[in-house]
């Protein structure tokens, strides 16, 4: 390594040094982070194959006549549904793990800030993933359907189910990052508390909550069901609880947490 | 400029700093002296926000630092070269800040350039750097935004002697051209070779702080020669206060140059001749750290020595 002797470039631009990173700005680093690291980089490309898989092996098997839109759509949304919390998990646990926090919160110590960059990052990014799903889903229609009847019954609202489907999923995923700060444990978190959660409401006692708290059954039917006002207000709560309630924890705890060293 | 004011932090129980006090200004390089474990790393976490004091304050000219509308602009900042994503590459990891405080990508050629990464390095990724590389890619990063003030902990880690030297130029330059430089060390001779100032730090206290010859006041010159009797004259023809020391030497309270034309003088031959604070320093160092409790990596036996070298 070569060491020079080139002095600092100094004051070569005063422009800026009063003027903090606005909101557009710092969506656009966040979702540079997103991507620019080996894990997040392969983390979307595995995210886009396997809708792609997803989609090709739907319209493989099966009966012809199944190969309506919202049939495929919903498979289309799968892979996506799964890994874009991931995503958003490590959007924010890598600030501790990988402890670039340091480097983020001095650059914009207002950390609320970061923390609102990071939601609206999330939602393009599943806006993205939702995009390509749907470019997927319609061409494989097109491709594999006969057209029967109702073979692209509903498109407009399976499409805005499937934004919120996702788009609260990766939220989710940002939620739960923020309230543990640690990958792992978020991510084993995630993936298991919903999956007990069901098995608890499946028991006949919660009959009667359940459908108004359980992920699996308030909004699993987003990509493939046009939902009615019971069916929207059952998510609402469940994003309530899901969403909303981890989202106001996560940010306390990230606006008051000690930045590791 | 930096001002500290009466920064505390405890956990539990334990005062982790305690009252910490300090200015440090333009044109200067400040530092931050004191053994693993005295609050360095603490008190500057707690200067730029990462950790909030218990009671205490610290300002960035004149303001919070947390009030600064675009904070990487005026400080740049190395608290730890190894916290970077270490799946990202050195180059992006620039990127990525040099977007944030808007500063145009080319600044950040132009800075892996003066670090010495060049350009294989600058595309690897920061998993596979050497503590060194990490070191320079840091420094990069703290010079990304043109800062004002540079708050550097332990900034020649891992550095070798050539990397060192360089580094000491480099915030030499910085200071000169009227930057304000933190860094800490828990090397004397590494803050020795830099600082203008000193701050000792020791239990979470600040024990001294001040210039070299603030700190020593006494100050004096050690010089050897065969004919003793005849140095001890002609320095007392001279009216300087001399003290035996150890071996053929005396110690005497004056400038080098005073104590050569006072032998010059007396027609006496000086074997040697040379500042005496070398050695205080370090004892003075030694004696406002010392914790207390044995440290098991030093002797304990005061019938022994002391140790004449800092411990790396």
């Amino acid at each position: 390594m070569s060491t020079t002797t080139l002095p600092i470039p100094t004051r070569w631009n005063p422009a800026g040094v009063n003027l903090g990173p606005g909101l557009g700005r710092l969506v656009a680093v966040e979702l540079r982070k997103m991507t620019n690291t080996r894990a997040g980089f392969w983390l979307q490309v595995a995210t886009v194959a396997l809708t792609l898989i997803a989609v090709i092996v739907r319209c493989v098997v099966g009966d012809a006549a199944d190969h309506t839109f919202a049939e495929v759509l919903n498979i289309a949304v799968r892979p996506a549904a799964f890994l874009l919390p991931v995503a958003g998990i490590l959007l924010v646990t890598s600030e501790w793990s990988q402890r670039t926090g340091m480097i983020t919160f001095t650059l914009v110590p207002r950390r609320s800030r970061v923390l609102g960059a990071k939601l609206v990052a999330s939602l393009v990014l599943a806006l993205a993933v939702l995009a390509v799903s749907v470019v997927a889903a319609v061409a494989a229609v097109l491709v594999a359907s006969p057209g029967v009847d109702g073979t692209w019954a509903h498109l407009v609202p399976l499409i805005a189910q499937s934004a919120v489907y996702l788009t609260t999923g990766m939220v989710i995923g940002v939620a739960f990052g923020a309230i543990l700060l640690a990958s792992t444990p978020a991510i084993v978190v995630l993936s298991t508390l919903p999956v007990a959660w069901a098995a608890l409401a499946s028991l006949s006692y919660f009959d009667k909550v359940a459908p108004w708290l359980d992920t699996s059954r308030a909004l699993d039917p987003l990509p493939h069901e046009v939902l009615n006002g019971t069916g929207w207000a059952q998510a609402a709560t469940a994003l309530a609880l899901w969403m909303l309630l981890p989202l106001a924890v996560g940010t306390w705890r990230i606006t008051r947490r000690e930045v590791a060293s | 400029m930096i001002s500290a004011e009466r920064l505390t932090k405890r956990r539990g129980s334990r005062t982790v700093v305690s009252d910490v006090t300090f200015r440090a200004e333009p044109g200067t390089i400040t530092g931050f002296l004191g053994p693993n474990g005295a609050g360095k790393t603490t008190t500057m976490r707690m200067l730029v926000g990462l950790s909030e004091p218990d009671s205490g304050q610290a300002l960035f000219f004149g303001g919070r630092y947390r009030d600064l509308p675009n904070p990487g602009r005026r400080v740049g900042i190395l608290l730890d070269a190894s916290a970077q994503h270490a799946g990202r590459q050195g180059r992006e990891a620039l990127a990525v800040s040099a977007r944030t405080i808007g500063v145009p990508m080319q600044r950040v050629d132009t800075l892996l350039k003066l670090v010495g990464l060049d350009e294989a390095a600058a595309g690897r990724r920061v998993g596979k750097y050497s503590l060194g590389m990490r070191q320079r890619l840091g420094l990069a990063h703290a010079l990304l935004g043109d800062p004002d003030v540079l708050i550097l902990d332990e900034p020649a880690n891992g550095l070798d002697p050539e990397g060192m030297r360089w580094m000491r130029r480099l915030l030499r330059d910085f200071a000169d051209r009227g930057g304000t430089v933190l860094l800490s060390s828990h090397l004397l001779a590494e803050v020795e070779a830099i600082a203008d100032r000193m701050i000792i730090i020791g239990q979470g206290r600040i024990q001294a702080q001040g210039t070299r010859a603030e700190l020593l006041p006494q100050a004096g010159t050690i010089v050897e020669a065969d004919d003793l009797d005849g140095l001890d004259a002609a320095l007392h023809r001279a009216g300087l206060a001399t003290h035996p020391a150890d071996g053929d030497r005396r110690f005497v309270e004056a400038d080098p140059e005073d104590v050569a034309r006072a032998a010059m003088a007396g027609g006496i031959v000086l074997r040697r001749i040379g500042p005496a604070n070398e050695a205080s320093l370090e004892q003075l160092f030694f004696e406002l750290t010392a914790s207390g409790e044995p440290n098991p990596s030093s002797t304990t036996d005061p019938s022994l020595p002391e140790p004449t070298g800092v411990a790396a």
